[in-house]
């Protein structure tokens, strides 16, 4: 999932250093010296991730972070490289890649967002559509807006004979990966022919770049139908379909909807787990986690102690951040469960 | 005179060509590390494709499949899609480019030359992310609703121009990079036409050239394998653009008849897939797309390279 990032503010270089205060700050640095802690990985919670880091920074002003939005999969290489203190990813590690690491990778979740699906129809009607209607949409077997799978579910809702327009995500995202693993889940052609994952060999229709292409390509196609993360939809203030969650309600993709889905998702002990097609009935059906990736023993015991200071902060305070900037905080229940990881952290 | 051989003592004594051995080395470690560098980096992609390469063979090349699930990887329809997009841009660049070129070095009154320069040369400084959002929001839906749909009335008995319209097509991919090679396209041809000596063009009109047959016989006919080379330089660029391309091209790994269609190119699969590519076979996978976008470039260069050769000294020899 791809996010437009906040400017890094650099700090005032020094004008004109002279001898004496070069000489001054080589006494004094070793005394403050902060602790750096490298991250990098997914894109999708670079935001909340910059805003927890510049907050925490003011508490704690002993730690710096720095983390590098490259995508799930740099942050997946990077921290069984151990190149980096924590790594972010979107999607969870696979067996053959945790498989790789010398020691024990955990994942904690941070926060969840949705998937939704947004659509170009003369005067932006309100759509309700179910999984198998939109897996078949997407597989190319429903083809016309009034075909009666999607006529159907929307009385009263004039739509046209006009093609349908497939528009899916051309770079690898875990906004795809959560797309496909619900389509995976709520139809077993799907499954079958197609799968799911970060990329896919999609059946049908147009690839755009990044959630802006995927949405410009809607806007600009009449017919269009695309999937963009929850936040962008918001942001942009463009149209997105009711879903048919597993307890037969049609619901709206709202922070509420993503948490309550999070709260009826069954989490294993490894939190490796897909929140898609949740159970409940206000849960929104199509919607993810995003985790931290963190070595459950430390090398370094400093470096360690920060990072899980930092943590414990973060599944309190910064949780609280989450909805003002789009994101799904965790649940209580499942918060507690996330912070109980974190301080099993060995250091 | 005198003052020459005045100088004469003030020169070094002969046998010192210290200067001129380490100027010779020097210049000659420059060009060797342009190919190391080189080297470096078709080993670097090699060994970053190699469990692709052993998978797959020479299979890669050939097959259309291209499957992350499934780990079914082929470079078929991308490779398809490189050269198609880069040949169309080439198609619509060069023969703007050089007539923009000789209008700017035969025609143009003198006062308007260096706007049109700059104007020109402004074009290669604009992000290849702008070109990519300007070819969304203006540049597909025009094509969609005007230029498309009269080429399909027009032309659409050829294949070429049938099938469904989505605006973003691999025709769509191949006029967006030829506006982007269009200014390295004019530069070099402007400078090709400038170093035509005036006297070609002066024994043309005093044979009783009209002012066409000059351009014709002294101008273009002198400067065709510079011209040829601009072509090729365009074309490299051409070969690499990424940004623009996959913001307006469709990006389906298939390959079709129509321009009308989406394509997929090397640079652009690399771009999207590589930053959430997981698994070994995928990335080497990219890898191998990548090592195949560098071959090409190659072979084409070399290709390009036989052509000019072929080509022979221009058209001196018919002048006189």
């Amino acid at each position: 999932m791809i996010r437009i990032l906040p400017r890094i503010e650099l700090p005032i270089s020094m004008k004109k250093p002279s001898l004496l205060a070069l000489l001054f700050v080589a006494c004094i640095a070793p005394a403050s010296a902060q602790l750096l802690i490298n991250g990098a990985g997914a894109t999708f919670p670079a935001p909340i991730y910059t805003k927890w880091f510049d907050e925490y920074t003011k508490i704690d002003p002993t730690v710096r972070f720095n983390y590098q939005a490259i995508g799930s999969g740099g942050g997946q290489k990077q921290i069984l490289a151990e190149t980096v203190d924590f790594g972010a990813s979107d999607g969870p590690m696979s067996d053959a890649n945790l498989a790789k690491a010398s020691r024990p990778i955990w994942h904690i979740p941070t926060v969840a967002g949705a998937v939704v699906v947004s659509y170009n129809l003369p005067g932006d009607p309100a759509l309700k559509l179910d999984g198998a209607t939109l897996a078949a949409i997407y597989l190319g077997k429903v083809t016309k807006w009034n075909d009666p799978a999607i006529a159907g579910q929307n009385p009263g809702v004039a739509l046209p004979d006009q093609d349908i327009l497939v528009v899916h995500r051309s770079d690898g995202s875990g906004t795809t990966f959560i797309f496909t693993d619900y389509l995976s889940k709520v139809s077993p052609e799907w499954k079958e022919g197609v799968g799911k994952g970060v990329s896919v060999s999609w059946p049908t229709g147009l690839g755009g770049k990044g959630n802006a292409g995927v949405a410009g390509q809607v806007k600009q196609s009449p017919g269009a139908i695309g999937y963009v993360e929850m936040a962008y939809a918001h942001q942009n203030r463009l149209p997105f379909a009711d879903l048919k969650n597993t307890a037969g309600n049609y619901v709206k993709a709202s922070i509420s909807s993503v948490t309550a889905a999070l709260a009826t998702a069954t989490i294993p002990d490894d939190f490796r787990f897909s929140m898609t097609n949740a159970p409940g009935e206000e849960s929104y059906p199509i919607s993810g986690a995003t985790w931290i990736l963190v070595y459950s023993e430390q090398k370094d015991h400093d470096k360690g102690q920060k990072l899980v200071q930092f943590l414990t902060w973060a599944y309190t305070d910064g949780e609280r951040m989450a909805a003002a900037l789009d994101y799904a905080p965790l649940p209580p229940a499942v918060e507690q469960r996330a912070l109980d990881r974190v301080n099993s952290i060995k250091y | 005179m005198p003052s020459a051989q005045a100088s004469v003592p003030v020169l070094p004594p002969l046998g010192s060509r210290a200067p001129d051995s380490t100027f010779k080395w020097a210049a000659f470690a420059a060009a060797l590390v342009i190919l190391a560098l080189i080297a470096l980096v078709g080993l670097e992609l090699y060994y970053g494709a190699r469990l692709a390469i052993a998978k797959y063979g020479i299979g890669f090349l050939v097959s259309s499949a291209w499957d992350p699930v499934s780990d079914q990887y082929g470079a078929l329809p991308f490779i398809f899609g490189t050269l198609v997009s880069s040949l169309l841009a080439l198609l619509i660049a060069v023969p703007l480019g050089v007539a923009t070129a000789l209008f700017l070095t035969e025609l143009a009154p003198f006062r308007i030359r260096q706007p049109i320069i700059v104007i020109v040369e402004m074009l290669a400084a604009v992000p290849s992310v702008v070109f990519g959002l300007w070819g969304i929001f203006v540049l597909i839906p025009w094509l969609r609703d005007h230029l498309f749909v009269w080429l399909k009335h027009t032309l659409g008995f050829l294949p070429l121009f049938q099938g469904p319209i989505y605006g973003v097509s691999m025709l769509a991919g191949g006029i967006i990079v030829a506006i982007m090679i269009l200014p390295i396209v004019t530069s070099i041809s402007r400078e090709i036409l400038r170093s035509v000596p005036g006297l070609q063009r002066e024994a043309a009109y005093a044979l009783g050239a009209t002012r066409w047959e000059v351009i014709r016989i002294a101008v273009l006919s002198y400067a065709r394998r510079g011209l040829f080379g601009a072509a090729v330089l365009g074309l490299g660029r051409a070969l690499g653009e990424t940004m623009a391309v996959t913001m307006v091209i469709g990006n389906r790994p298939e390959i079709s008849a129509s321009l009308f269609a989406p394509g997929y190119t090397l640079a652009s699969v690399i771009a999207n897939e590589f930053t959430e590519a997981t698994s070994d076979l995928y990335l080497n996978a990219l890898f191998e797309l990548g090592l195949v976008l560098f071959a090409v470039t190659i072979l084409i260069n070399v290709a390009a390279q036989l052509m000019l050769r072929s080509m022979g000294s221009g058209g001196v020899a018919k002048v006189h």
